[in-house]
Parts: structure tokens; C-alpha cells; sequence
């Protein structure tokens, strides 16, 4: 019934800012839009990480579970324990660390340069391009366990694709390597997971070089640039904004990844690919010590946060010097 | 602007190796889910000698794989339109208006991807059983502790998807629909969400995939009645044998509808990133 009211009343007035006045009156109203999302963001998200530094301070060990407020507080002792490289549990997290910084740098690395290939040469129409996309984006939209199972199956000693080729079909190595336990299975575990992530580099960038004119390639072309010249001043130019995000996601996504190691070896992981994330669960469920792997979470979120603060400060920098 | 000769052949190069990358696993999970239990269990061959369907009769029988899916369903269905019912009131939000915290929230959604799932893993757990002690709400090892967990884990994304669909969005069709004397919420409803359909069902499809795929929650909030698909499909490989044959064409099975609803979408979701990506 107001809307017939408030019609006429702004229509003579016949100016422009009306419709924004009536909302400027309405200050409350975003703030109850986003009410559900941020209540469920604290509850889950917000909460549970204070939670888990508050955690962090107890020795939450298998005794004190069933009464978990009132575990005792130690103070910093699992950090100290944590970050303690002549312990036994210092020195394997800080090995696991170690693994992890291997395996993400490899898999955003190649993930990306893989992701922009294929984005740079779909970039122009041809025959059966539209099948391709459909085929490279596929591995992405499949559930990470059944790509991850196929995997480690195709990685079988015995019954396995991989070996087949490499011993039966072109008689490289005479024994079946093994390619799930020891040295080999890390790079079982960079293969996995490039094959299943570098589709989301290629959507992206993808993304990205749809919003480049097709003159400033043109322009390029003329001025006598070859394809590496044109790459380098057009297309990775412009692709920065895109660039800034996708390294940091992909960068977060591979530190904290459990999925692929979980479902690749089970819950024991071979040393050789012992990523932090198993290790932390390893050490919280296996040996029912929260308090410790709390401290190697906090731990692990604060590194994250200082790799991710300082990457966004010299790409803001790198961006508006540019 | 003409392409060379070299690069017409890496082009080639490059795409025939992509391809062979990205197919064959696919192809071997699509053969090996048609072999029988016996050709599994030997070295590995290209070609199904025996093609059969026993993998997709058995599956059933060898883990309560009915049972799993239906979890899983009822749990992603329900993550993916909460998550997507509250991400567009958000998106709403901060694309229309220009208030106080605006930037603190989008900033502070997006951070919580940055979380390790193991930080709050713990806390979560012992808090849903704690929450079930005190006031016999059930969240550990029950359906509903699993959606509120998902729907949360798509929701920041969700909404920087919504926000670049809504910006996308004239304001003049806001304003021509407050004229005629909408208020905000028929403009909502009337104006906003019927654009943004595509939009909205890509978001709605990378929700559901969000929970289908999820194994660490799942691995630690679910008992044998709540598992889901993720979970699962352990089943299939016990101490005396593994059923590849099963595991592969229960995967299939899993797959196949996810994976047909995002590739059917794939141009929403490019739409989606860019625009995100431009701001």
C-alpha cells in the first residue's frame, strides 16, 4: 500500500537522487543482508579459530578429552614442543614443512604453466576448440576422490597403467618400481594433483585473456613482435590482476591440500610425501594430542598469513608502479 | 595477423599432450569400470578383453554405496541452496550499497580460504560435541553439522562470484523498478535474481560440488549412518581385496552428473571469474 503512496510523491519531484535517498534512510538494511553470512562465517570459521589457539595453550591430550575446558594450561609448551628442531616432533614437522614447500612450488609452477598454454593457445577459434576446453575443465569438476582414486590406481605396482607402459610395453626399467611408498611417492603426489588443479589455472586465465582487446595484439603484431615478444608485453601484462589472485589461491590451496594425500596413501603417509596437513591430523587423531597439533596449526596460520600479507604488499607495489 | 609455422606446430604439440594428460586417466577409470573382477586383479590392459557391466551390479552389494549417495545428496542439496540463498542476500548487499565494514567483510570472506581445514577441524568437532552434549542438538556424525560445515566452505566464494554477476547488473533497472514503487526486496527478487539466473546456477553448481568432493570433515564428522560418497568409497578396497572394477565405476557414477551440470555451466563460471576479477 506505501508503494502507491511513495510513487507519486517522488515522481513530481521529478530530480534524480530520490531513489538513493530512500535507501541512504535505510542504513540498517545491508547490514541484515549480510547478518546470515557473517553469523555462519564466526560460528564456523572465526569461532572455532580462536577455539583452536585457545586450544593450543592445553595439554589436550587423551586424558583430559572427555573434560576438554579443563585441561590444564601450559602456556607456549606446544609451540616450544613445536617448534623445538632438536625434539623428535620438532624435526619431523619441520621436515613435513620442508616437503610441502617442495611439493607447492612444484604444483603452482607447473600448474600455471600448464593452465597458460592451454589458455594462450585456445586464445584464437578453431576447429574443435569449444571440445577441448570441455576436456581440459574436466579433471576439475570431477569429485577429487574419484580423480584421486584413478590415480592411485593407474600408480598400482602390479596392476597398474603406469608401470604396464614403462616395464611391459617399452622396457625402460626391469623392476616394477614401486610408486605409492618411498622416494617415488612425491612425485606420485605432484602428478595427482597438477593433473586434477590445473584446469582452475587454465578457467582463470582463460577468464583473463577474454578481457584483452584483440587491438593491442594487432597493434603488437604490426610493430614487427614475434609470439614470446607479444606473450611478454601484451598478454602477461594484462593478465596481472588475474595473476595476483590466482597464484595466492592456487598457493593456499596446495599448502593446505589434504584431500590428495589422504585419499593417494590413506592415513599413513610415506615420509617422502608427508605434507603438513597430514601431519597436523596424524598428530591430532592418531595420537589424540589436540593441544600439539593445535599449536602446529596456529603455527601453520600464522606462517601462511605472513607469506600471504607480504605477496599481496609487493604485488600491490609491482601493480601500481606498472 | 598471421600464425607461423612454428607456431601452428606447438600449438599441435601442446594441445596433443594436454589432451593425452587429461584422457587417459579418464579413460582408464571408463574401461576398467567395465572389466571383470578377474582382469583387474592382473596386469594392467588397455582394452576391456571381456567388456561387462558385473562392476555396476556388484557395487551395490559390496559397500551400502545407496546408502552413501543418499547422504550425500541430501547433504549437498542442502549445503548448495543455503549457501546460495544467503550468499545472494550478501552479494545483494555489497553490490548495492556502500556501507561502513563493506570492504572489511569481502576482504575477510575471502580470507578464510586461506584457513587450513585442520586449524579448524579440531575445534569444530569438539565444539559439535560438546554443543550435542549440552543441549542434545546433534551435530557431530549428523547431516545437519555436515551442511552447516559445507555450506560455509562456499559461501566466500559464492559471494564473490554474486557480486560480480549483481554488478554486472545496470542500476538503471534498480532504479526504473523503484520508481514504480518497489521497495528493496521486490527489486531483489523481481529485478536482481531473475538477470543473474545463469549466474546463479553456476554458483549453485560449484556449491554442490564443494560438498560432494569433501573428504577431511567428512572422514571425521560422519558415523556409519551419516557417510557420505566420499568416504565411502573405501569401502571397496578391504584387507583380502581391492574391487578396482567397482571403485571405478562407482566413481563413474559419482561423477558423471557433476561433472556434466559444471561443463554445461562453464561459460557462467568464466563470466563469474572475470568479472571478479576485474574489480
Amino acid at each position: 500500500m506505501t508503494t502507491t503512496v511513495s510513487a507519486p510523491e517522488e515522481a513530481p519531484a521529478g530530480s534524480e537522487p530520490p531513489p538513493r535517498r530512500k535507501r541512504r534512510r535505510r542504513p540498517t538494511l545491508p547490514y541484515l543482508l549480510l547478518l546470515p553470512a557473517i553469523v555462519l562465517e564466526l560460528a564456523v570459521h572465526i569461532v572455532p579459530m580462536f577455539t583452536g589457539v585457545w586450544m593450543s595453550l592445553k595439554e589436550l591430550t587423551q586424558f583430559h578429552i572427555r573434560d576438554w575446558s579443563g585441561a590444564p594450561f601450559v602456556g607456549l609448551d606446544n609451540y616450544r614442543v613445536t617448534l623445538d628442531y632438536n625434539s623428535a616432533t620438532g624435526k619431523e614437522l619441520l621436515h613435513s614443512f620442508w616437503v610441502t614447500i617442495a611439493y607447492t612450488v612444484l604444483v603452482v609452477a607447473l600448474c600455471y604453466a600448464l593452465g597458460l598454454a592451454a589458455a594462450v593457445v585456445l586464445q584464437r577459434p578453431f576447429r574443435g576448440r569449444a571440445i577441448l576446453r570441455t576436456l581440459f575443465l574436466t579433471p576439475y569438476a570431477l569429485p577429487v576422490y574419484t580423480a584421486v582414486i584413478t590415480w592411485s590406481f593407474l600408480l598400482q605396482r602390479d596392476t597398474g597403467a603406469l608401470n604396464h607402459v614403462l616395464v611391459d610395453q617399452l622396457h625402460l626399467v626391469d623392476d616394477r618400481p614401486f610408486w605409492l611408498i618411498g622416494g617415488n611417492s612425491f612425485w606420485s603426489l605432484v602428478l595427482t594433483m597438477i593433473w586434477k588443479q590445473w584446469p582452475f589455472a587454465f578457467l582463470c586465465l582463460m577468464a583473463g585473456l577474454q578481457g584483452i582487446p584483440q587491438d593491442l595484439y594487432e597493434a603488437a603484431y604490426m610493430d614487427g613482435a614475434g609470439f614470446w615478444r607479444r606473450l611478454r608485453a601484451v598478454t602477461l601484462p594484462m593478465l596481472r590482476p588475474v595473476n595476483q589472485v590466482l597464484l595466492l589461491v592456487l598457493f593456499l590451496w596446495t599448502f593446505n591440500d589434504f584431500n590428495t594425500p589422504y585419499v593417494l596413501f590413506g592415513k599413513a603417509a610415506p615420509d617422502q610425501a608427508d605434507l603438513v596437513s597430514i601431519h597436523i591430523y596424524e598428530s591430532s587423531f592418531v595420537t589424540w594430542n589436540f593441544g600439539l597439533g593445535s599449536a602446529m596449526s596456529v603455527a601453520l596460520l600464522l606462517f601462511l598469513s605472513v607469506v600471504s600479507a607480504i605477496y599481496l604488499f609487493l604485488t600491490r607495489k609491482a601493480r601500481s608502479d606498472a | 595477423m598471421r600464425e607461423t609455422t612454428a607456431e601452428r606446430v606447438s600449438r599441435y604439440v601442446i594441445l596433443t599432450l594436454l589432451t593425452l594428460f587429461v584422457l587417459v586417466p579418464l579413460y582408464v577409470m571408463a574401461t576398467t569400470a567395465i572389466k571383470p573382477l578377474q582382469d583387474v586383479r592382473d596386469s594392467f590392459t588397455w582394452l576391456p578383453a571381456r567388456p561387462s557391466f558385473e562392476a555396476f551390479v556388484d557395487m551395490w552389494e559390496t559397500v551400502p554405496l545407496g546408502r552413501y549417495l543418499v547422504n550425500s545428496l541430501i547433504v549437498s542439496t542442502c549445503a548448495a541452496l543455503l549457501s546460495v540463498a544467503i550468499a545472494i542476500l550478501a552479494a545483494y548487499a555489497t553490490s548495492r550499497w556502500r556501507f561502513r565494514g563493506r570492504g572489511v567483510f569481502l576482504a575477510s570472506a575471502l580470507s578464510t580460504q586461506m584457513f587450513p581445514g585442520i586449524l579448524f577441524l579440531l575445534p569444530l568437532f569438539l565444539l559439535y560435541v560438546n554443543i550435542g552434549r549440552a543441549t542434545g542438538i546433534e551435530l557431530y556424525a549428523s547431516r545437519t553439522g555436515l551442511v552447516i560445515t559445507y555450506l560455509t566452505f562456499s559461501l566466500p566464494f559464492s559471494i564473490w562470484m554474486l557480486v560480480g554477476y549483481f554488478d554486472a547488473i545496470p542500476r538503471e533497472l534498480d532504479e526504473a523498478a523503484a520508481v514504480d514503487g518497489a521497495g528493496p526486496m521486490r527489486i531483489l527478487f523481481r529485478v536482481l535474481i531473475p538477470t543473474a539466473v545463469p549466474g546463479i546456477l553456476a554458483v549453485t553448481v560449484y556449491a554442490f560440488m564443494t560438498a560432494w568432493g569433501e573428504v577431511l570433515f567428512a572422514s571425521v564428522m560422519t558415523d556409519e549412518t551419516t557417510r557420505t560418497v566420499a568416504v565411502g568409497l573405501s569401502g571397496y578396497s578391504t584387507q583380502y581385496d581391492v574391487y578396482w572394477n567397482q571403485i571405478m565405476a562407482a566413481s563413474l557414477v559419482v561423477s558423471v552428473p557433476v561433472v556434466a551440470a559444471f561443463l554445461f555451466l562453464q561459460k557462467y563460471f568464466v563470466a563469474g571469474l572475470t568479472a571478479g576479477a576485474v574489480k
